[in-house]
C-alpha cells in the first residue's frame, strides 16, 4: 500500500517535469481558430510540440499574457491588442528570415497603421462585424442599419456580443452615424451610446450577451439577430440556409487578427516555425476550410476555388471595405473610461 | 396516507436532482451534436472524447491533482488534527478558528487570494501553484474530520499503551492512528472529491497551459459546449459509482 | 501593472522548502523518539495556513488599499461606492473639469452587490423551504430511508459542477426538452432561460444538498424521546414539530444557510451561463475586475468588501448558534 502511494505520488510528480523536456511551442489561440488537425501535422513535420491554448476575448488575452511571463510562445490578438501589446512592450520583433511563407499575405493587408512594416506582428484572418439574422424572423428590408437591433418587432430575440469595443462600436456608430466614431474620444458621444445599449437591454430587446456560442444558437434558431464576426457567420450560413448576413450601412469594424510572438517567449525559433507553417498556402486553406474565417493568404485564397471567392460574407466588397474602419487601441485613461461605461451596460436590469 | 406523502415529496426532490443528469447522459449517446433532437443512438462522442488530447491531458491533471493535493492534506490534516487535540484550551480555540476560516471565506475570495500571492512571489502559476492551492483548501476539512475521532477516543488507551512500555511513536502508530481511523479515511474522501470538483480556486491559480477538467469545461461554454462532454461526465459519473459500491462492499465486509 | 513591492522569485519556493524540511524534522524526532510535545505536530499546519491562508488574506487588503504603483490609498474603496469615480478623475485630466462635473455617482458595484445579497437571499429561502420537509423525512426513523437517501443526494454532486449547470441548459432552452414538451400538449414556448428564476433555478439546484445535509445530521442526532415525550403530553404532530423538533434542529438549519448563502453570493458561473448577461452578479464583478480589466487592486477592494460582509453574518448567524454545533457534511 504505502509503495503504491509513494510510487504514484513520484509518477504524478514528475509526468508534468517529463512534458516539458520536449522541443515545444505554446500557443494561445482563439476559441475554434484553426484546423486542429494542423497542429498534429506541424508536429509530425518538425518534431516539435504544439501546447495549444484558447481565449475568447481580446482583453482577457491581453491580462492573460501579462500575468504569465513566458507562458505562450505565439499569440493571436486582433489589429488594436497588437498596439496595446506594442505599446506596452510585451513584444518581441518577428525575423522575417525565418518566415518565407510571408510573401503570401495580401499586399493591401501589409505594412498596416496598427504595426509599421509588420514588424511584430504577421495577419492571420481577417474579417468584418456585421448581423446575422434569421431570413423566417427578420424583415430583410429592416437588415440594412445597426438599428434593427433596436427594433420592437424582434424584442427579446436579439444576442449582443459582450465584447467592450465592439459593442461600443455599433452604438456609436448609431449615434454619431460617423464611421471615425468607432475609436471615438468624446465623452458626450461616448456616453449617448452607453444610454443607448442601456435603454435596448432595459427596454427586453436583449435576449442575451455573450460570445461564440451565439453561432450555434442562431443555427439552432434561439435567436432572430445576432451580433457577429464575419466567419461565425459563414460557419452558421452554411450549416442553416436560412441565415443571413450583411454589414449595415451605417459601417462596422473591420478587424485583422494576427500572429504575435511575446518578448517573454521561451520559444522564439519554434514560434517562427509555427507562424511560417500557418502562412504555407495549404495550412491556410485547410484552416479557412474549417473555421470559415476569411483569410490574407493569397495563395490559400487560390488554392480554395471558386465556391471561395464568390461568397460575399468571406470577400467583402470594396465599398464594403470603405465604409469599415480599423479599431485603434486607446490609452489606459480611454480605456478606463469605455470599460466603466461598458460595465454599467452590462450591470442595467430588464425593467 | 402521511407516509405516501412524505414519499411522494422526497422522491420529487430526487427527481429534480437526477433529472439534469439522465438528460446528460442520454444525449451522450445522441449521434448528432443539437442538444434538442435526437439523431439516433451512437458512441460517437464516446469514441471523440478518447481520441481528444486536450480533454484527456485535462482529465490527467484533474486526477493527479486531486491524488497529491489528497496525500499531502491526509497527511497534514492528520497530524495538526493529533497536534490541536494534544494543545492547551487557548491554543485551541485559536487554531479551530484558523481552521475555520477557509470554509467561511467564498471560493473566489479564496482563488483570488492565492492568485495574489502567486504574482506577488513571482511564482510562474501552473501545475504545481494549482496543486498547493487544492493542498490548502483541502487540509481544513481532514482536521475537521480527524478531530472529532479524536475527541471521541478514550485518553486511557494511550496512557495504557505508554505504561504498557510503548514509546509515544509507538503509541502514536499504533494506538492513536488506528483509533482515527475512519476519520481519516473520510477526510482523504471528502478532499480527493473536493479537489476532484473544483472550478473556481482552479481558476485562478493556474495558466491557460494547464488546464483541469473544469477550467476546460469553463473554456468550452464559452463556446457552446460539444457533446464529447456529456460523455465525459457520464463516464465519470459510472466510474465514480462503482467506486463508491466497491468501497461500500469492502467496509461492509470488514464490519461482518 | 504588478506592484513593486515584491519578494524574490524564489521566495515560495525557499518557503515550501523549508516546509518540507520542517516535515520531516517532525517525522524523524517523532521516530528517534526525542519525546517531542505532540502539540508540535500541528506545526507544519499551522505553517502552511499561514502562508497560504493567512498571508494571501493580508495580500488582499494590501492590494485593496494600495493603488497601481504601490502607493497607499482609498480609491479602491471610493470606486465600490461610486463606480464612476475613476472615470470622473480621468476625464479631469482628459477633457476638463466642466466635463468631469457631468458624471453622477456610478451605482454599478453596490448595485450587483446588493442584487447578489438579494439573489441568495431569495435561494436560501427556496432551498429551506424545499429541504427542511425534505431533511425530516429523511430522518423519520419508521422509514429507514436516511443512509440511502444521503448516498442519493451525494451523488449528483460526483458530476462537475459545471456540466450540471449546463444540462439545466438543454432542458430551459427555446428549443430545448421542457418547451418540446409545452408545444406538443399546446400551451407553445416560454422564454426559460436568461432570467432571473433560470438563475435561482440554477443555484438551488447546486446548492440544495448543503441545506438538507446539515439539517438532516442535526435531526438524526436528536434524541427521538423528546419528540415522544412531547405527544405523551398531549402534542399534536404538528405542535410537536413547532415546539420541538424544529428548535432542535435549529443548529443544522443555521449551518445550512451558511453553507447555501455563502457560494450563492459569490457564484460566477451559473449567471454567466443560464442569465446570459442579464443577471449580473457579484462574483461575475470581481472576476471581470481581475481578469478582463486587469485591475488587481480594484478586484481586492470588491473581494475585501464582500469577505467582510459574509464575516459579519456569520457572525450574526453564530450568535444564533453559540455553541457551533451545527453539523456539517462531515
Amino acid at each position: 500500500m504505502k509503495k503504491t502511494v509513494c510510487l504514484l505520488l513520484t509518477l504524478a510528480l514528475l509526468l508534468p517535469v517529463l512534458a516539458m523536456a520536449d522541443e515545444v511551442v505554446n500557443v494561445f489561440n482563439w476559441e475554434d481558430y484553426i484546423d486542429e488537425s494542423m497542429l498534429a501535422l506541424f508536429e509530425e513535420e518538425t518534431g516539435i510540440k504544439v501546447n495549444y491554448m484558447r481565449f475568447t476575448d481580446n482583453e482577457e488575452m491581453v491580462i492573460s499574457v501579462e500575468s504569465n511571463p513566458g507562458a505562450f510562445d505565439v499569440v493571436f490578438p486582433s489589429e488594436y491588442m497588437v498596439e496595446r501589446l506594442m505599446n506596452k512592450g510585451l513584444l518581441s520583433e518577428i525575423n522575417y528570415d525565418n518566415i518565407p511563407n510571408f510573401k503570401n499575405i495580401r499586399d493591401d493587408l501589409l505594412n498596416p497603421a496598427y504595426d509599421a512594416n509588420n514588424a511584430h506582428s504577421v495577419p492571420y484572418m481577417w474579417g468584418t462585424l456585421g448581423i446575422l439574422y434569421n431570413k423566417n424572423l427578420v424583415d430583410e428590408a429592416d437588415v440594412h442599419t445597426w438599428n434593427v437591433l433596436w427594433n420592437e418587432k424582434y424584442a427579446g430575440q436579439i444576442l449582443m456580443m459582450d465584447s467592450l469595443r465592439d459593442t461600443m462600436a455599433v452604438a456609436l456608430l448609431l449615434t454619431t452615424g460617423d464611421k471615425s466614431s468607432v475609436n471615438s474620444t468624446d465623452f458626450t458621444q461616448l456616453s449617448a451610446a452607453a444610454e443607448l445599449l442601456k435603454q435596448q437591454k432595459s427596454a427586453g430587446l436583449v435576449k442575451a450577451y455573450g460570445l461564440d456560442e451565439f453561432k450555434d444558437k442562431m443555427v439552432a434558431g434561439e435567436g432572430a439577430l445576432a451580433m457577429v464576426y464575419s466567419g461565425d457567420a459563414e460557419y452558421a450560413i452554411e450549416l442553416n440556409e436560412d441565415l443571413a448576413y450583411v454589414v449595415p450601412d451605417e459601417g462596422s469594424n473591420i478587424w485583422v487578427d494576427c500572429a504575435v510572438i511575446p518578448a517573454s517567449a521561451r520559444n522564439k525559433e519554434n514560434a517562427e516555425k509555427f507562424i511560417d507553417f500557418l502562412c504555407r498556402a495549404d495550412v491556410a486553406a485547410a484552416n479557412v476550410e474549417e473555421i470559415g474565417y476569411c483569410s490574407p493568404n493569397k495563395a490559400a485564397i487560390e488554392l480554395l476555388g471558386e465556391d471561395y471567392q464568390e461568397s460575399s460574407v468571406m470577400n467583402p466588397s470594396d465599398e464594403v471595405i470603405a465604409r469599415c474602419e480599423y479599431y485603434h487601441d486607446l490609452d489606459e485613461t480611454w480605456l478606463n473610461i469605455y470599460t466603466t461605461l461598458y460595465s454599467e451596460v452590462l450591470s442595467t436590469k430588464v425593467n | 396516507m402521511k407516509r405516501v406523502f412524505k414519499r411522494i415529496y422526497l422522491a420529487l426532490i430526487l427527481i429534480f436532482l437526477y433529472v439534469p443528469i439522465l438528460v446528460l447522459i442520454v444525449q451522450s449517446f445522441n449521434a448528432g451534436k443539437s442538444r434538442a433532437k435526437w439523431e439516433g443512438f451512437s458512441f460517437h462522442w464516446y469514441q471523440e472524447l478518447v481520441s481528444n488530447a486536450s480533454i484527456m491531458n485535462a482529465l490527467w491533471v484533474t486526477v493527479s491533482v486531486a491524488i497529491i493535493a489528497t496525500i499531502v492534506a491526509t497527511i497534514l490534516g492528520t497530524l495538526a488534527a493529533i497536534g490541536i487535540y494534544s494543545m492547551k484550551k487557548r491554543p485551541q480555540a485559536v487554531m479551530m478558528t484558523i481552521t475555520n476560516l477557509p470554509n467561511t471565506m467564498p471560493d473566489i475570495v479564496t482563488g483570488v487570494s492565492l492568485m495574489l500571492l502567486y504574482i506577488f512571489a513571482k511564482v510562474e502559476r501552473g501545475y504545481f501553484t494549482m496543486v498547493l492551492a487544492h493542498i490548502t483548501f483541502d487540509v481544513p476539512y481532514v482536521v475537521l474530520s480527524v478531530l472529532p475521532k479524536l475527541k471521541q477516543m478514550n485518553t486511557h488507551i494511550y496512557e495504557a499503551a505508554l505504561d504498557l512500555g510503548a514509546t509515544p511513536a509507538y503509541a502514536l502508530t499504533h494506538v492513536i492512528i488506528p483509533e482515527c481511523k475512519q476519520g481519516i479515511v473520510t477526510g482523504a474522501l471528502l478532499a480527493f472529491t473536493l479537489s476532484l470538483d473544483d472550478f473556481t480556486i482552479s481558476y485562478f491559480t493556474t495558466s491557460p497551459l494547464v488546464q483541469n477538467l473544469s477550467t476546460l469545461i469553463y473554456s468550452a461554454t464559452k463556446l457552446g459546449i460539444s457533446p464529447v462532454y456529456y460523455a465525459l461526465s457520464s463516464l465519470m459519473f459510472v466510474v465514480l459509482l462503482v467506486l463508491l459500491l466497491i468501497v461500500n462492499h469492502r467496509t461492509g465486509d470488514n464490519k461482518g | 501593472m504588478i506592484n513593486n513591492l515584491q519578494l524574490p522569485p524564489w521566495a515560495l519556493w525557499a518557503m515550501v522548502l523549508a516546509l518540507i524540511v520542517f516535515i520531516a524534522m517532525v517525522v524523524i524526532s517523532v521516530r528517534r523518539n526525542h519525546g517531542i510535545k505532540r502539540s508540535l505536530f500541528a506545526s507544519p499546519y499551522i505553517l502552511w495556513m499561514f502562508i497560504f491562508t493567512l498571508l494571501p488574506c493580508v495580500l488582499i487588503a494590501y492590494y485593496a488599499f494600495t493603488d497601481v504603483n504601490g502607493h497607499f490609498t482609498l480609491d479602491n474603496f471610493s470606486s465600490f461606492w461610486d463606480s464612476n469615480y475613476i472615470m470622473r478623475e480621468n476625464l479631469r485630466s482628459v477633457a476638463g473639469d466642466e466635463m468631469a462635473a457631468t458624471v453622477a455617482r456610478g451605482s454599478v458595484n453596490v448595485d450587483t452587490l446588493v442584487y447578489s445579497l438579494w439573489m441568495a437571499l431569495l435561494c436560501t429561502v427556496v432551498s429551506l423551504i424545499l429541504g427542511y420537509p425534505a431533511a425530516l423525512f429523511m430522518a423519520d426513523r419508521k422509514m429507514k430511508l436516511g443512509p440511502t437517501l444521503v448516498v442519493l443526494f451525494i451523488i449528483p454532486m460526483w458530476m462537475n459542477f459545471l456540466l450540471r449547470t449546463i444540462a439545466w441548459m438543454s432542458l430551459l432552452e427555446d428549443n430545448g426538452l421542457i418547451n418540446a414538451f409545452l408545444e406538443r400538449i399546446g400551451v407553445g414556448k416560454v422564454q426559460l432561460m436568461y432570467n432571473q428564476q433560470a438563475v435561482l433555478l440554477g443555484m438551488v439546484y447546486n446548492f440544495l444538498p448543503f441545506m438538507v445535509f446539515p439539517i438532516y445530521t442535526s435531526l438524526s442526532k436528536m434524541d427521538p424521546k423528546l419528540a415522544e415525550a412531547a405527544q405523551d403530553l398531549g402534542c399534536n404532530d404538528m405542535l410537536t414539530l413547532l415546539k420541538v423538533t424544529m428548535p432542535l434542529s435549529l443548529p443544522g438549519v443555521i449551518s445550512g444557510i451558511t453553507m447555501v448563502f455563502m457560494p450563492s453570493v459569490t457564484t460566477f458561473f451559473i449567471p454567466r451561463v443560464l442569465g446570459g448577461g442579464n443577471t449580473r452578479m457579484f462574483g461575475d464583478l470581481i472576476e471581470s475586475t481581475f481578469k478582463t480589466a486587469g485591475n488587481w487592486n480594484l478586484g481586492s477592494a470588491l473581494s475585501l468588501i464582500m469577505m467582510v460582509l459574509i464575516l459579519i453574518s456569520l457572525s450574526i448567524l453564530r450568535k444564533a448558534d453559540p455553541n457551533g454545533e451545527g453539523g456539517g457534511i462531515v
